[in-house]
């Protein structure tokens, strides 16, 4: 799985990435966590809010900090290729 | 908690919350008069009893409120807000970016990305400033925070003139035709537009309004607690009409000078509203005390860098000096009627 947070360092951004990491952990599955800073990079996934949640080339959310059980409920779905 | 459960629990806490409230005047008075045993008229009493009475009051405001905007704002996504507003030229496109600022989502760490996709589908200037400027100005926890400490009136004079505002601005910015200060990149990238938002279920809604309470709440109820204390400190020991030969009325230069301080003051609503209630109260002018506010929540120095990556720098000191003007405006104008 590849996992992309959008955002620049704001509070949420970070929030956002640490909990996605967490739950990462906490399910031990295998994935790449990236974090995108870059201004045109992050608006060509077309997003309109930060931090923006990207699997596999897809965006999941914008503009939101989940919950870490949303996460994982969320990161369990992508890895059976089903929406959440 | 999941399921159908979790639509009828906010029927549940309703009566809860009510009963509550009503009991919270009754019960400060309690504490304060029997527990403590104090007098009616000492500084410390009144402190206290303004603090143990307004704390949780507004907090109950908050955490209502919040949980109400937080399910209207699964409404009116970006998305959907930027679709009305491509629609939509000047004079009608201002008014509605304005309102729609007030209930989209929006944190001005986001403000990058927004500007750019507003201007890329081709949304006027204009009207994504009106967006721009009401967004951050007009939002819940300011509003509860002035409905609850200073009523009705002054929370819908600060809605009414920050709209007006965040219309006027940006419909100047749209008429003075500054597209060529946008930095040319952002015209240079092109976006494939994602389709995120599938229509959530009430249950989804509802989640989205208590996450709304942990995340908004959780955040500023210590700022909160901070300013009703510093407040509640003036409220007892500050002479009255003490702040009336700095802030009042006659004071011609009190408030561009509250706008000087307030644009570089970058402060939450939440620990700025109760420390301006205070001194409202000891003789600082209303129009004055809006003007502190609105410069201190609607401008402030952070967003603007932030910004300062998509626009160049004749446009940032036009929005800046534009918005601060209409400020200057409403201050003078209430100083003048109230």
């Amino acid at each position: 799985m590849d996992i992309k947070i959008l955002g620049s360092n704001c509070a949420n951004c970070r929030t956002l990435t640490a909990r996605v990491d967490q739950a990462l952990k906490e399910l031990s599955l295998n994935a790449t966590l990236e974090k995108v800073e870059d201004i045109p990079r992050i608006i060509s996934y077309g997003i309109l809010a930060t931090p923006g949640l990207v699997i596999d080339g897809k965006v999941i959310s914008q503009g939101q900090v989940q919950t870490l059980s949303r996460l994982k409920e969320i990161l369990l779905a992508a890895r059976q290729g089903a929406p959440a | 908690m999941n399921g159908r459960k979790l639509i009828f629990l906010p029927l549940l806490l309703l009566p809860l919350w009510i009963a509550l409230y009503w009991f919270l005047q009754p019960a400060a008075d309690f504490v304060v008069g029997s527990l403590f045993g104090m007098g009616k008229e000492a500084p410390l009493t009144e402190a206290i009893r303004f603090f143990l009475f307004e704390t949780p009051k507004v907090l109950m405001l908050l955490v209502l409120v919040v949980f109400a905007v937080g399910i209207v704002r699964t409404f009116f996504t970006p998305e959907r807000t930027r679709a009305i507003l491509g629609k939509h030229s000047h004079v009608t496109g201002n008014v509605l970016a304005s309102l729609l600022g007030i209930v989209t989502p929006f944190c001005s760490c986001s403000a990058v990305p927004l500007f750019i996709g507003f201007v890329e589908v081709g949304v006027p200037l204009g009207v994504t400033f009106s967006f721009l400027i009401a967004a951050p100005m007009i939002n819940e926890v300011a509003v509860v925070l002035l409905f609850g400490l200073f009523g009705l009136k002054t929370a819908m004079i600060y809605v009414g003139t920050g709209l007006a505002i965040a219309m006027a601005a940006g419909y100047i910015i749209g008429r003075l035709h500054l597209e060529n200060y946008v930095q040319s990149w952002v015209y240079e990238l092109h976006s494939v537009s994602q389709q995120t938002d599938s229509c959530p279920s009430w249950e989804g809604r509802i989640r989205s309004g208590f996450e709304a309470i942990r995340d908004i709440v959780g955040k500023v109820w210590v700022y909160l607690v901070i300013g009703i204390a510093v407040g509640a400190g003036i409220h007892g020991w500050v002479p009255q009409d003490f702040m009336a030969s700095i802030m009042g009325k006659s004071a011609w230069w009190s408030v561009p000078l509250a706008i000087a301080i307030g644009v570089p003051l970058y402060s939450n609503a939440a620990g700025i509203i109760p420390v301006v209630q205070a001194l409202l109260e000891k003789g600082a002018a209303l129009g004055t005390v809006l003007a502190f506010m609105m410069s201190v929540i609607g401008l402030s120095l952070p967003e603007t860098i932030i910004l300062r990556k998509v626009l160049r720098l004749p446009l940032i000191f036009t929005f800046v000096g534009i918005v601060a003007a209409g400020i200057m405006v409403v201050g003078y104008l209430f100083n003048y009627i109230f």
